[in-house]
C-alpha cells in the first residue's frame, strides 16, 4: 500500500501580515513551517506505511524554499518527497492548486491513498483536499480521526461529525483529510535527520505536468482576493461589580435581557 | 563558551533537548512522586534513535563517541536525571559488550540495544563490596557447557527492567581479584530473579533492584573476554562510563542554574526582583562559573578519550568528581535562591538537590576517585625522579 501525503509550507505565525497592494501574504521575515494540520497527515502516512507496508511520499507545491518542509518530513519518516515548483503556478487559488496537485498525483503511479491535513492555518479554507479528490475522480472522506482498517483496495475510517462520528468504508485509491485527533506526531529520529541532511526532493515543473497555462496560476484561479482586512472589534465588555451574590443576580438579569436564557 | 561540536553532535544535542523538553519535562514531577519506570519515555527516546548514539555503526548504531553520549545524558538530565540514568545505565551495561564482546555476542545484543528494544544493566556492587570491588562474593562455577552463578548483586540500576546484564563474578577464588570474570546474563535465565525495588532519595523515576542468582545457568558463550578478565573489564568500563555520570551531574546543575536565574528575576522582595540584590547575583555568578568549568573539563576529557587516549582513568575521574561536587553545590545554592519555595515540592530545585547527591556516590565514590587521581599524580612524580 503506497501513501501520498500533500503538505503545505505556511508562515510560522498566526500574526500574518497582508501586502496592501497585492492582498497576498507577506512572507518575508517570517519563518516557514509545515502547516500544523499537515504534520498529522505525515504522521498518519508514516504510521500506515509501518502498519501495512509500502512507502510514504510527501508532495508539496511551492517555491524552491519549500524543500525545507519536505526535508523535515523526511526526518519523521517519509521515504520520498516531490516538490512541485514553477513560476507558472504562482498565485494559484485552491481550485488551481488542486489542479496542479491532481496532475502530480496522477503522474505518480501506484498510489493507494492520498492523505491531506484538514485545512491550512494561513488560507484556512479546507478546500484543496475535496477539490483534489474531485479532479482525480476518487472517493473522498473528510475529518478522519482514525483509520480502523486498511488493506489493498479497502479502507475503513472513522470521521468526525458535529454530533458524533461516522464509520465510512471505501475502496482504494481514495483521498482523505485528517484531523489532529488522529495521532500525535512523532519527534524526528537521528537517522531521519541524517538522511534529510543530504536529501534532495524530486522537482517537477510544469514541463513535467503539462497543464495548460489558463488552468493554473492567477489566470487559472476561479477566485480573486479583492480585499483582506481585520474585522472591526464590535464586542463590548462590561464589568459586573458587587458581592458574588449580587454579581450572579446582575449577570442573570443581563442574560435574560439578551434573551440568552 | 563555544565548544564547536561536529554537525552530528549538534544534531544529537538538539534532538535530545527536544525529547527532554517535550516528553520528559511535563512528567518529571509525577515520575518523582510515583517512582514509576518511564517506559513510555524510553520508547520515545528509542524512536528518536537516541540509543543508537553510543552503538557502533556495524551494529545498527550511529557510532558516536563518548562526547555524543555525554551530550545526550546532559540534555536529558537538565530535565530529569531520573529518566536520564535509565538511558545512561544502558550505555554502561553496553560498554563491556562493545569493548570486549565477540562478534557473535555483539550481533546478539547490540542491535536490540541500539533500537531501544532492550535496556541493559551493569552488576558489580554487592552488600559487602562497594568501593572495595575486590570483595565480591558472587561465584560462577564452571560446569559442563557453561557456568553456574550464585550470589546477590545490590543497587543495580535498571534492575528488573533491563533484559541484558553484565555481571561480575568470581571464577577462581584462589587468584583473588584476578579470579573475577564478566558474563552476559539475560533476564529470564533459569535461576535469575530480582529482589525488592529500592526506595530512593532521588533519581526516583529510575529502577534500582537486587539481582539474585541461584545456580543460574550461564552458557559458556556468554563469558566476556576470558576468565580472569572481570576486574580489568570492570575498571576499564567504569573509566569509560564515569564521564556519563559527570554529564548527568552537569545537566542537573545546568537545570538548577536556569531555574534559579528565572526565579530570581520574578521573585519580588523589598519592591524589586531579588536578582537586583548583589548577594543573590554573586550566588548566581558562582553557580554559572562552576557549571561552565565542569562542562569544559568534561568535554575536554571526552574529546581526549574519543581521540584515542590510552590511559584516561585520571581524566575521567576528575571530570566525575568535579562535576558531581558542582552539582551538589549548585543545586543547594539554587534552593537557597528560591528560599522557602525551594524547599517545597511545587518547585523543581529540591528534586535536583536530591538527584545531585547520588552523582557524588555512585560509579566510584568521589573519595575513592580522588585516591585514583592522587595515585596517578604521584606515579608520574615517581617516574620523573
Amino acid at each position: 500500500v503506497n501513501f501520498l501525503v500533500c503538505i503545505k509550507q505556511v508562515p510560522g505565525t498566526t500574526q500574518v501580515k497582508i501586502d496592501p497592494k497585492t492582498n497576498t501574504l507577506v512572507r518575508e521575515g517570517v519563518a516557514a513551517i509545515i502547516n500544523p494540520f499537515d504534520t498529522y497527515a505525515i504522521e498518519e502516512g508514516v504510521r500506515l506505511k509501518e502498519r501495512a507496508g509500502g512507502t510514504c511520499t510527501v508532495i508539496t507545491m511551492g517555491p524552491p524554499q519549500a524543500d525545507a518542509a519536505l526535508k523535515e518530513a523526511v526526518t519523521v519518516g517519509a521515504d520520498n518527497a516531490i516538490l512541485i515548483s514553477d513560476r507558472a503556478f504562482a498565485g494559484s487559488d485552491t481550485w488551481a492548486t488542486a489542479q496542479v496537485l491532481a496532475a502530480a498525483v496522477s503522474k505518480f503511479k501506484g498510489f493507494d491513498l492520498v492523505i491531506c491535513g484538514r485545512q491550512s492555518i494561513d488560507g484556512d479554507t479546507g478546500q484543496v483536499a475535496p477539490e483534489l479528490a474531485e479532479k482525480l475522480g476518487l472517493p473522498f472522506v473528510s475529518y478522519v480521526s482514525k483509520v480502523e482498517e486498511i488493506k489493498p483496495g479497502f479502507i475503513r475510517v472513522r470521521r468526525m461529525v458535529d454530533d458524533g462520528h461516522e464509520v465510512v468504508e471505501c475502496p482504494l485509491p481514495a483521498v482523505i483529510s485528517v484531523t489532529k485527533e488522529i495521532n500525535t506526531p512523532r519527534l524526528p529520529s537521528l537517522r531521519g535527520m541524517m538522511k534529510a541532511k543530504s536529501f534532495k526532493p524530486v522537482v517537477w515543473t510544469n514541463s513535467d505536468l503539462n497543464i495548460p497555462s489558463g488552468k493554473v496560476g492567477v489566470s487559472g484561479s476561479a477566485t480573486r482576493v479583492v480585499k483582506i482586512f481585520f474585522p472591526e472589534r464590535t464586542r463590548k465588555s462590561e464589568m459586573i461589580t458587587g458581592t458574588p451574590e449580587e454579581q450572579v443576580e446582575k449577570l442573570i438579569g443581563k442574560l435574560r435581557e439578551a434573551k440568552v436564557v | 563558551l563555544k565548544y564547536f561540536f561536529t554537525e552530528q553532535q549538534e544534531m544529537v544535542r538538539s534532538l535530545a533537548r527536544r525529547v527532554a523538553e517535550e516528553k520528559i519535562l511535563p512528567r518529571r514531577a509525577e515520575l518523582d512522586e510515583t517512582e514509576e519506570f518511564p517506559w513510555d519515555i524510553i520508547r520515545e527516546m528509542a524512536a528518536a534513535d537516541l540509543f543508537r548514539v553510543f552503538i557502533p555503526e556495524k551494529y545498527d548504531g550511529l557510532g558516536g563517541g563518548g562526547l555524543d553520549l555525554c551530550l545526550v545524558v546532559e540534555e536529558l538530565s537538565r530535565a530529569c536525571s531520573g529518566v536520564a540514568i535509565c538511558y545512561a545505565a544502558t550505555a554502561l551495561g553496553a560498554i563491556p559488550i562493545i569493548e570486549w564482546g565477540t562478534d557473535a555476542q555483539k550481533q546478539k545484543c547490540l542491535p536490540d540495544i541500539a533500537a531501544g528494544k532492550r535496556l541493559t544493566g551493569f552488576a558489580l556492587t554487592e552488600s559487602g563490596a562497594g568501593s572495595d570491588a575486590a570483595a565480591i562474593r558472587a561465584q560462577a562455577v564452571k560446569d559442563a557447557g557453561g557456568y553456574s552463578l550464585t550470589g546477590t548483586k545490590q543497587f543495580i540500576t535498571n534492575g528488573g527492567e533491563a533484559e541484558i546484564y553484565t555481571v561480575i563474578a568470581i571464577t577462581d577464588r584462589s587468584k583473588g581479584i584476578r579470579g573475577a570474570s564478566a558474563f552476559i546474563v539475560e533476564k529470564g535465565a533459569e535461576g535469575f530473579s530480582f529482589g525488592k525495588k529500592e526506595k530512593k532519595m532521588g533519581i526516583r523515576a529510575s529502577a534500582t533492584r537486587e539481582l539474585v542468582f541461584k545456580n543460574c545457568r550461564i552458557p559458556a558463550e556468554n563469558l566476556l573476554g576470558r576468565e580472569g578478565f572481570g576486574f580489568i573489564i570492570t575498571m576499564k568500563t567504569l573509566d569509560r562510563s564515569r564521564p556519563g555520570v559527570a554529564a548527568q551531574a552537569l545537566g542537573i546543575a545546568q537545570g538548577a542554574l536556569e531555574a534559579a536565574v528565572d526565579y530570581s528575576s520574578q521573585r519580588q522582595q523589598f519592591g524589586h526582583p531579588i536578582s537586583s540584590i548583589q548577594a543573590v547575583q554573586h550566588i548566581l555568578a558562582n553557580m554559572a562559573t562552576d557549571v561552565e568549568a565542569a562542562r569544559a573539563l568534561l568535554y575536554a576529557a571526552c574529546r581526549s578519550i574519543d581521540a584515542g587516549s590510552k590511559d584516561f582513568t585520571e581524566d575521567s575521574a576528575m571530570a566525575k568528581v568535579f562535576a558531581s561536587d558542582v552539582a551538589m553545590r549548585v543545586t543547594t545554592d539554587a534552593a537557597q535562591v528560591f528560599g522557602g519555595a525551594g524547599y517545597m515540592r511545587d518547585y523543581p530545585v529540591e528534586k535536583m538537590m536530591r538527584d545531585a547527591k547520588i552523582t557524588q556516590i555512585y560509579e566510584g565514590a568521589n573519595q575513592v576517585l580522588r585516591n585514583a587521581i592522587a595515585l596517578d599524580l604521584l606515579k608520574r612524580k615517581g617516574r620523573r625522579q
